[in-house]
């Protein structure tokens, strides 16, 4: 409603009569609100830092100028190609970076710094420029308001707050739910089910062709474009100073930090004391991430939980205890750099199920996991779930047919709260769930993992204990078909011990199959109905776990051979 | 095609110009590598320096004399930077965003003194020039090449040979473990961040022998630069001479063979394909 309200005013502006002075400023305003808006949207969102924003703004401003100054285009109409052009150029570049796996932030960082010297060289030697720049003074403006400036105005007013709308719409959904935990730890959204790779290229794809707009409009505003000013590096490093400014993790963050960097480069580049002024605004600078590292709204960043609803207690679908094989491994062989990880291991695992997978430190068992989650690829072998073949299948694809794991150490995603940790993977499981639904769900699992008390807080407030428990929840939370537990009880202390293994029997009395990974023997025994051994990458016996332990192989295995 | 006169003439000032990339990549890629700092305000120290350089050489003094001078306060001032972003445990992103300031300053109090206009320094070195068979070779582009070769070798030697290069090493991998084996951390950081201020004295000083000063030009290298420095490797003292020599003569042949204009084509089009293609290696 405050938005609707706000977007009303600010329409009306241009048709109070002010001096066309305050309407071309409050333009440029939202000129980079647009910007800086936009690079956070991919760079701030999910973290991959681009220096390249010049280079897509400059594409918007080219198309623009190309079909509006030179194929005399009407001006509004190439504005679509404003925003297409420069997604196509990022959604063709994303699919190239965004396949190296090993491209760090930095990586990401450097590249797109070297596609602006690419395409600012590129359009300078072409017809697109050829050197001269474009002059745009002859294209005529469509009269939205009583003057041209006015026209400027309502145009960035319109793409300003569709923008922010968009950043608002991202950063509360299913999607910005995606984009904050690539930020956070790609790999585990990824076997969380975020589809990472469609993510970022839409959020570039995004990113791109609102700058791509905002450049269309801005080439017809100057009116004369060139080479040396359109891709200048300033740009790129003010939308980052701007974002930073103002909060990356917030959707409004970067529109705020615009409109107080442009107020004060105006200001102190149009007094008597432009020098001094700049000096001043570099020492405000320092002060504001100085005193405010997450930026001016930094503190409001965390999104707001829903109201709590709890979500229904699902009807336990009864543990069908049968000999059917839910997952089964055939072959399975992966080496590291030389290194046998895992030779030719067979794995069965049964409906219902709590299947003990033991063996010596460095036996191969983080590894098994480590590949039927697709966390590293297979070298050779077969993982058939239910019937179909994994190996060779993106991570979130495995976590949506219905598997889900724990990490050994936790690996919760920081800068979330407990609440959207567990929130996330049932938005991304074998049934897509919106937000609300998600929490809801989430709150139930939290409960159950007795956590709800500590839902809002951030992971690095939670005990060991604690975060061992966070991993259960968020595992439990897409309801798999097939739980792997990585060493849950490693580190907890006999009480804590007990409180787990209650719980880990509630859950397979909830129809889960569980493979169950520990060194905790009592647990084990307690647990498990079958137990399978590895040592040195090979299996070496299966069974029951009262006579597996009893196996002369497991016990030379564990122990070392008697020599006496 | 033209004539191997000019393709060598070329590849050498190629080098030369790669070579002043790699001494201001220096200090950028040690803070960067080693301290996590991504220091802006080193392109200003740059200039600064070579403000002053031109300032000192314009009363007469020699300008290797006056490096004595700057080179001392550059690395007082490095490390008071550092102090302060340790004491408020400024993370990478928001050291890029503080050290913006500093740049924004240094250029105002430069742009205060100097003015915007163009100064260029007179100097004896500036005269000197040597035929070497067909290539001229001038006495200050040369003083450059000596100077980056030898301090980049300088600093890889005493990371990798002296215990105090260990222990900033070590420091670099994992500071707190570093600590726990009684390595001295912040002295050595505050060290490090005061030696690559200085570096950024000889880097104005050379830049003060070879090119025209304006404000303004500050910005222009910072993104070459920031290239060099990534594409050499961060914390590789020796990655970005080799990595600005390699761009530099790219660069040189492009302009010789065809327009000046296609220079940052190739260099970045180079990148580009090394890092899609062995982005293991970085």
């Amino acid at each position: 409603m405050r938005f609707v309200a706000a977007a009303i005013v600010l329409g009306a502006v241009p048709f109070l009569g002010l001096p066309a002075f305050y309407e071309s400023f409050l333009y440029l305003v939202f000129h980079w609100v647009v910007l800086a808006t936009s690079w956070n949207i991919l760079s701030g969102y999910s973290g991959y830092f681009s220096f390249g924003h010049a280079a897509f703004f400059g594409i918007g401003v080219y198309t623009t100028a190309v079909l509006a100054g030179k194929l005399d285009w009407p001006f509004l109409w190439t504005l679509p190609f404003a925003a297409a052009v420069p997604a196509l150029v990022g959604v063709a570049l994303g699919a190239i970076i965004f396949r190296v796996r090993a491209l760090r932030g930095e990586l990401f960082a450097l590249l797109t710094l070297a596609v602006t010297f690419v395409v600012s060289t590129l359009v300078l030697n072409t017809p697109v420029d050829g050197g001269p720049g474009v002059m745009l003074s002859a294209v005529s403006i469509p009269k939205l308001a009583p003057t041209v400036s006015g026209t400027f105005y309502l145009l960035s007013l319109v793409l300003a707050l569709a923008t922010v709308a968009i950043a608002y719409a991202v950063y509360h959904s299913r999607f910005g739910t995606g984009l904050f935990a690539i930020h956070d730890d790609e790999a585990v959204a990824e076997v969380m089910g975020v589809p990472t790779y469609r993510f970022k290229l839409a959020a570039f794809a995004l990113s791109c062709a609102l700058a791509g707009v905002a450049g269309g409009i801005y080439g017809v505003f100057v009116s004369y474009v060139t080479v040396g000013e359109t891709f200048s590096g300033f740009v790129a490093l003010y939308v980052i100073l701007m974002a930073a400014l103002g909060g990356t993790r917030h959707w409004l963050g970067p529109a705020l930090g615009a409109a107080a960097l442009t107020t004060l480069l105006y200001v102190f580049t149009t007094s008597d004391y432009a020098v001094a002024g700049r000096a001043a605004m570099g020492l405000i600078f320092i002060l504001v991430i100085l005193f405010l590292p997450q930026g001016l709204l930094g503190r409001f960043a965390h999104r707001k939980a829903l109201p709590r609803r709890n979500a229904p207690i699902p009807s336990a679908a009864p543990s069908t205890k049968n000999m059917e094989s839910i997952l089964v491994v055939r072959d399975l062989s992966k080496a590291f750099k030389g290194v046998q990880a895992l030779s030719h291991v067979e794995l069965d695992v049964r409906r219902g199920e709590i299947l003990g997978l033991v063996g010596p430190n460095g036996s191969g068992k983080s590894t098994l996991i480590n590949l039927v989650s697709g966390h590293y690829p297979v070298d050779s072998g077969s993982i058939r779930f239910e019937g179909r073949e994994l190996v060779g299948k993106a991570p979130h694809r495995i976590a949506r047919a219905g598997i889900a794991r724990t990490y050994q150490i936790p690996r919760p995603f920081p800068h979330l709260t407990v609440l959207e940790n567990v929130a996330l993977p049932p938005m991304f499981g074998q049934v897509v769930m919106d937000r609300a639904a998600a929490e809801a769900e989430a709150w139930r699992w939290l409960e159950f993992t007795g956590l709800a008390g500590k839902a809002l807080l951030q992971p690095q407030h939670l005990n060991l204990h604690q975060r061992k428990f966070l991993e259960l929840a968020r595992a439990l939370a897409s309801r798999p078909k097939l739980l792997f537990l990585d060493e849950v009880l490693s580190g907890l202390t006999p009480s804590e011990m007990n409180e787990a293994i209650r719980l880990i029997r509630a859950i397979r009395d909830q129809g889960a199959t569980i493979v169950f990974v520990e060194h905790v023997m009592r647990a084990v025994m307690e647990l498990t109905d079958r137990v399978v051994v590895l040592t040195y990458g090979k299996n070496i016996a299966a069974g029951a776990p009262g006579d597996v332990m009893r196996d002369p192989l497991v016990i030379t295995a564990y122990l070392g051979a008697a020599h006496a | 095609m033209p004539s191997y006169t000019l393709l060598g003439q070329s590849a050498l000032s190629g080098v030369f110009i790669g070579a002043l990339y790699g001494l201001l990549g220096l200090g950028l890629t040690l803070s960067w590598g080693m301290l996590r700092q991504i220091n802006l305000a080193h392109f200003a120290l740059v200039f600064l320096g070579a403000y002053l350089t031109y300032q000192l050489g314009a009363a007469g003094m020699d300008p290797l004399v006056t490096l004595a001078l700057i080179a001392p306060a550059f690395f007082l001032f490095g490390a008071a930077l550092h102090l302060l972003l340790a004491r408020f445990k400024v993370n990478a992103l928001n050291t890029l965003l503080v050290t913006f300031g500093f740049m924004v300053m240094l250029e105002s109090l430069i742009q205060w003194i100097w003015s915007a206009d163009f100064r260029r320094l007179e100097s004896h070195y500036g005269d000197v020039k040597w035929k070497v068979g067909e290539l001229f070779v001038p006495l200050p582009e040369l003083l450059t090449l000596a100077l980056a070769c030898g301090l980049a070798l300088a600093v890889w030697a005493a990371l990798r040979f002296t215990d105090l290069g260990k222990a900033m090493r070590a420091t670099a991998e994992d500071a707190p473990i570093a600590a726990a084996f009684g390595v001295n951390e912040k002295l050595l950081s505050l060290l490090l961040s005061g030696l690559c201020a200085a570096f950024a004295a000889v880097a104005g000083m050379c830049l003060a022998l070879s090119h025209t000063l304006a404000p303004s030009q500050i910005y222009a290298w910072i993104g070459v630069v920031f290239a060099v420095v990534m594409i050499g490797g961060l914390g590789n003292p020796l990655g970005p001479l080799v990595a600005g020599v390699v761009i530099g003569v790219s660069e040189g042949l492009t302009m010789a063979v065809t327009a000046p204009v296609w220079a940052p084509l190739v260099s970045f089009s180079l990148l580009i394909a090394a890092l899609l293609l062995r982005p293991e290696k970085f």
